[in-house]
């Protein structure tokens, strides 16, 4: 399993438009992929799921996947962060 | 996981605060619930300080039997620093002795007008609720003739799509995606939705559509019991599946192990429809008929006379 965590800067935090960015991107992988904030664990190739998270800015998140593509889906998905949401 | 603090009981219940003002932010650790008899004895080795003590009338009139001294000292053995509350029933009058120990420690004392048992009762019923193990699970979860389906499968593979059809055949949707889910006892677990996308539903190319708005109320539910879960996946045609509904699978979730049947998915198979029928044959056998039984022991009944009639 392949794991890292981030820190989310943009200002309206996980909202419905970059949540959607993030589910297309983990879809694009075979490796069962999950994010956990505040103590909750979801599929991140789950829209609803990961909306129903709310993260907020400044919320610390984590990124875990498990499968043959493990390495890529985190590089992949790191990719997508840095650019919309955070660090 | 919920943190459950004395001021919380004082909000939820009809209970009045007497005294230990400053402590009620204290947090309460476990569901269980003492009453302190033996403790009012002087025997104090088995205490269980961290639970909410409850005072009832045997205690009480045990307590005002002390002499002042040994109140006292009953009085401030109870109120520890990990005590979260005394709750006292009956709306009994609460000794002197006793409010200036708790005043002086910070443990708060509850006053309740009720009866001893229904206080414990009803203290118990939330704190098991509060303290229930908790878990989230990626599915939908809908409610097909009064029985709790849990569907699941890869993303993509037609969940919400299958609940859409369901809510559309009259049945009820509970939560979409993601299903959080408590156990209550040891052998019930209890679904529901994350509170933000309470009636919401995902459909690839419509997007996110509001259930209760476009359907009406009878389409949604807030919670719900699971009694089955159904497995969808994608066809794979080396695979064996049931024929006969003879064997059971089953999956487990936290402590409760829920029956389970797999469903293979292959364009053209109307899922809907077989969600609906597996839930039917679901209550039939709980009313204790088994068709997949039943056409065994018939086959048997025949093999079984085939054979004699040869003799």
């Amino acid at each position: 399993m392949t794991e890292k965590t981030f820190t989310i800067t943009a200002d309206t935090g996980v909202h419905a438009r970059p949540a959607t960015l993030l589910v297309n991107k983990a879809g694009q992988y075979e490796s069962e992929v999950e994010i956990s904030y505040n103590g909750k664990k979801v599929n991140l190739k789950s829209i609803m799921g990961v909306m129903s998270l709310g993260i907020p800015k400044g919320a610390q998140i984590t990124i875990s996947a498990e499968g043959t593509d493990e390495e890529e889906a985190i590089k992949g998905i790191e990719e997508v962060i840095k650019e919309h949401l955070g660090e | 996981m919920n943190v459950v603090r004395t001021k919380d009981l004082l909000e939820n219940f009809n209970l009045a605060l007497v005294a230990g003002k400053d402590g009620i932010h204290r947090e309460i650790t476990t569901s269980d619930i003492s009453r302190p008899g033996i403790e009012m004895t002087g025997y104090f080795k088995y205490y269980p300080a961290e639970r909410l003590q409850l005072i009832g009338k045997t205690e009480m009139a045990y307590f005002l039997e002390l002499s002042e001294e040994e109140q006292k000292d009953r009085a401030e053995r109870l109120c520890t620093d990990v005590t979260p509350g005394i709750v006292i029933s009956r709306g009994m009058e609460i000794p002197q002795t006793m409010i200036d120990a708790a005043n002086r420690s910070a443990v708060p004392i509850l006053h309740s007008p009720r009866k001893t048992t229904r206080v414990i009762s009803r203290l118990t019923n939330y704190l098991e609720l509060k303290f229930a193990p908790f878990t989230a699970i990626h599915g939908v979860l809908v409610d097909v003739y009064g029985v709790g389906v849990l569907i699941t499968g890869q993303s993509g593979v037609g969940k919400s799509e299958t609940a859409l059809e369901l809510v559309k055949r009259g049945h009820r949707l509970v939560a979409d995606d993601s299903v959080e889910i408590r156990q209550e006892d040891y052998d019930t677990l209890i679904g529901n939705a994350p509170e933000l996308i309470e009636h919401l539903l995902e459909i690839r190319g419509i997007g996110i559509i509001n259930v209760m708005k476009l359907f009406g109320v009878g389409a949604v539910r807030n919670y719900k019991k699971i009694s089955f879960i159904a497995n969808l996946e994608s066809w794979d045609e080396k695979k064996q599946y049931d024929r006969l509904g003879l064997d059971e699978q089953s999956m487990k979730i936290m402590d409760v192990s829920l029956p389970m049947i797999t469903i293979p998915v292959r364009p053209g198979r109307n899922l809907a429809v077989i969600v609906e029928v597996a839930a039917m044959n679901f209550r039939m056998k709980k009313m204790g008929v088994n068709a997949a039984e039943e056409f065994s022991q018939r086959l048997t009944d025949m093999i079984e006379h085939g054979k004699e009639e040869e003799e």
